[in-house]
């Protein structure tokens, strides 16, 4: 005769259709059914290994310049993967050969409107996954509502702050950072934008707007493209940006913002 | 200003100020390494800790760390010391201090009384003398309790947060994780989201959604969506029924500025909440989150070491008498606090500061993927706090939060705990579990049927049947 389950079903386990969380799990006694609990570390060990993944700085320039854009690859003053997850530091300021090259580009030709950049932060698998899908809606739609673009900015090994120096060294009005966000159990690949306006280095996070959790699963492009093209407009238009700037459409689709837990390591700053 | 110095083992050791010396006394971790400020080896660290042992706890209030005219927090902590409470211990240096903690007359009352005596200063400089077996022993005898709907942070009771994140604030999805909360008995402390959006329509759409939710089953809790203080304030002036305001703090003017918030604005958002009148036990209407590292994360840390920062942060908390408080310990991330090892020292360092000052203190035993830490880690850290003696922790499903992409604890943690050390509900909260056919059997978790109330209700609402077994599906 077999014997009966240890494990006591959750009879709501239907609802798993409506949310990723992971609810109906079961238990055995009050405690998590085995399956739950291996299917927990295998998710982690994927999330370990994309906080380690490759960033292919070129790849992905070359692709982003496939939407009729400009692109420049840049550095971090990070030397390595190592120092970059234990000096944030590091990560928001250019190394001195990206500083000089942003400084002679700057040299010439009008001030833009818009200095866009892409890093990967804590996922290079999210900006590979994410960026130029969100990009190939934004930047034709900035474009034609009359908006000037600094070129894209590839930035290995950054943070979010690093949207300050190269907005500033652009001279760009406002500046506009892709980031691969800190991969969860379920979205290694996730990427966050962030907004400031007048981008200058000293800037705090309460300067700054955030959409979160972009990728098809949690946000899709096309409706973070929308939030940003929305956030960006108003951001220009009252000149400000951050904790005084809020999404005041009756039905804006869910974006994101980054109050939620509203310490700093929330995403990749 | 004084010097500080010592000879150890015929090597001289010397610390310029205060907070340097506080500095080099800390335990080891990340963060105040990458301020520049920690000690340089373990040698240096223990001759800090030796030196700081005779520095009398009076010289904390004539030395103030930050500068009274730079700093609002620094005037709060000063400004509000009561020298009568502080009369007990007047005359003691710190290391005399940790001995008058451990004593086995100093007990809850004691602490009590003495709470209103303490600086943060003070409570952070003792506890770097203390072993973690100090910081659990001493946080046990202090109960701080706090009431809205229920009562929180009694002796034998724990108390958690149901978090019912969504990525998308899709109603359906956090209805589900609600659901899946109070059917494991969690959420006493409060049912808390993070929203995926700052906006006020969204907030004063989840706050509606979750006071309807609470009204129909009279369940003796109360609701946050922990948005900026700001879009909340807007939210109720809309007309939204907010329980708690929330809001991040940390411990220095400057970081709370790169928040967005002062005092005087934590003064009015508590204004706001309390002129609704929702409570109907207490009036403690405040949540407060706090993290060692905040203040550096935002280049607004003095030189000040990160684990004193944050007993400032609890300094600004209790002056708004919240209902809950809880440091979310390994969220900032491996640049702070590193590995298990840290994240666990933090852990028991906060909630003791927190308490010590008169804080409700919880805990988001937590941490993130690209920190040295995992599950193991955080059952040391949860039941290491609960025989502390912490008043909530956090019940996210299955531990994994789908918006914020990090670990935390799960409803299922509750369940441990409860069996471990015979840990209760909020006595409310319990009750409606009871009536509600949630619990039962002594604390624990029953049988839930597809017939259960809650269960038909989400079937109505949803059109997702409950079954009674996944071989049906």
């Amino acid at each position: 005769m077999a014997s009966e389950s240890p494990v006591t079903i959750d009879p709501w386990h239907a609802l798993r259709s409506v949310t990723q969380a992971r609810i109906a799990l079961g238990r055995s006694g009050g405690s998590l059914p085995t399956r739950e609990w291996l299917a927990f570390k295998a998710a982690h060990a994927a999330a370990r290994d994309a906080v380690h993944n490759r960033f292919d700085a070129d790849a992905l320039a070359a692709e982003i310049a496939t939407i009729g854009v400009e692109t420049l690859v840049v550095a971090s003053a990070a030397a390595d993967r190592s120092a970059y997850l234990q000096r944030p530091d590091s990560g928001r300021r250019l190394d001195a050969a990206s500083r000089s090259r942003l400084q002679q580009y700057a040299g010439g030709g009008q001030q833009p409107d818009l200095a866009i950049i892409v890093s990967d932060g804590l996922s290079a698998l999210a900006v590979h996954r994410q960026a130029n899908g969100i990009l190939a809606g934004l930047v034709p739609a900035l474009v034609s509502d009359g908006w000037r673009l600094a070129p894209v900015i590839v930035a290995r090994y950054g943070r979010v702050a690093l949207q300050d120096e190269i907005g500033e060294l652009l001279r760009a009005q406002l500046a506009l950072m892709l980031i691969g966000e800190r991969p969860g159990l379920g979205s290694p690949d996730s990427m966050g934008a962030y907004l400031v306006h007048r981008p200058k280095i000293g800037n705090t996070d309460a300067h700054r707007n955030c959409v979160s959790n972009i990728r098809p699963e949690g946000l899709p492009w096309a409706a973070a493209a929308n939030t940003l093209r929305y956030l960006l407009t108003e951001a220009r238009r009252r000149n400000i940006s951050g904790v005084a700037l809020k999404d005041e459409r009756s039905l804006a689709p869910p974006a994101a913002s980054c109050e939620a837990k509203s310490l700093d390591g929330l995403a990749s700053k | 200003m004084p010097g500080y110095s010592i000879t150890l083992r015929n090597r001289s050791h010397a610390f310029g100020d205060l907070k340097t010396l506080l500095a080099k006394a800390s335990p080891a971790r990340s963060g105040d390494a990458l301020a520049g400020i920690a000690a340089e080896n373990d040698q240096q660290r223990v001759a800090a800790q030796l030196v700081l042992a005779d520095v009398p706890l009076a010289a904390f209030l004539d030395q103030p760390l930050i500068p009274y005219e730079e700093d609002e927090i620094t005037r709060l902590i000063l400004d509000s010391h009561d020298r009568q409470a502080f009369a007990p211990i007047a005359d003691l240096t710190v290391g005399q201090f940790r001995d008058w903690l451990l004593r086995y007359e100093t007990d809850g009352d004691a602490l009590a009384a003495l709470a209103p005596g303490l600086t943060p200063e003070m409570v952070a400089a003792v506890s770097k003398l203390m072993r973690n077996q100090d910081l659990i022993l001493v946080a046990s005898k202090r109960r701080v309790v706090s009431r809205f709907r229920n009562t929180i942070g009694l002796p034998g009771r724990l108390a958690i947060r149901l978090q019912p994140n969504h990525p998308t604030d899709d109603p359906a999805g956090i209805g589900a994780s609600i659901l899946d909360g109070l059917l494991y008995g969690c959420g006493d402390a409060v049912i808390g989201i993070n929203p995926a959006t700052d906006s006020i329509e969204t907030v004063h759409r989840l706050l509606g959604m979750l006071a309807e939710l609470i009204e129909r089953y009279g369940v003796p809790t109360q609701s946050c969506v922990l948005a900026h203080v700001t879009t909340q304030l807007a939210a109720i002036e809309q007309g939204a029924p907010v329980d708690l305001v929330f809001q991040s703090i940390a411990g220095t003017e400057r970081a709370n500025a790169s928040f967005g918030v002062n005092l005087r604005l934590l003064g009015e958002a508590r204004d706001a909440a309390l002129a609704l009148r929702r409570g109907t036990v207490g009036n403690n209407v405040m949540y407060f989150e706090t993290g060692q590292g905040s203040c550096l994360s935002a280049e607004a840390h003095h030189g000040v070491d990160q684990q004193t920062l944050e007993a400032r942060a609890y300094g600004v908390a209790r002056r708004f008498e919240p209902l809950l408080v809880n440091t979310v310990v390994g969220f900032i991330g491996p640049e702070y606090l590193y590995d298990g090892k840290q994240i666990i020292r933090a852990g028991l360092e906060d909630h003791f500061c927190g308490k010590l000052l008169g804080v409700p203190m919880g805990c988001d035993v937590c941490y993130t993927n690209h920190a040295e830490a995992d599950q193991d880690d955080m059952d040391n850290l949860l039941t290491l706090l609960a025989v502390a003696g912490c008043n909530y922790f956090m019940g996210v499903p299955g531990a994994d939060d789908i918006m914020l992409n990090y670990q935390s604890t799960s409803f299922h943690d509750s369940q441990y705990l409860r069996q471990v050390l015979g840990l209760r509900p909020a006595p409310e909260f319990e009750a409606w579990l009871e009536t509600m056919r949630i619990t039962g059997d002594g604390n624990r978790l029953l049988a839930i049927e597809p017939r259960h109330r809650l269960l038909q209700d989400a079937a109505s609402a949803s059109g997702i049947q409950p079954r009674a077994s996944t071989n049906e599906i």
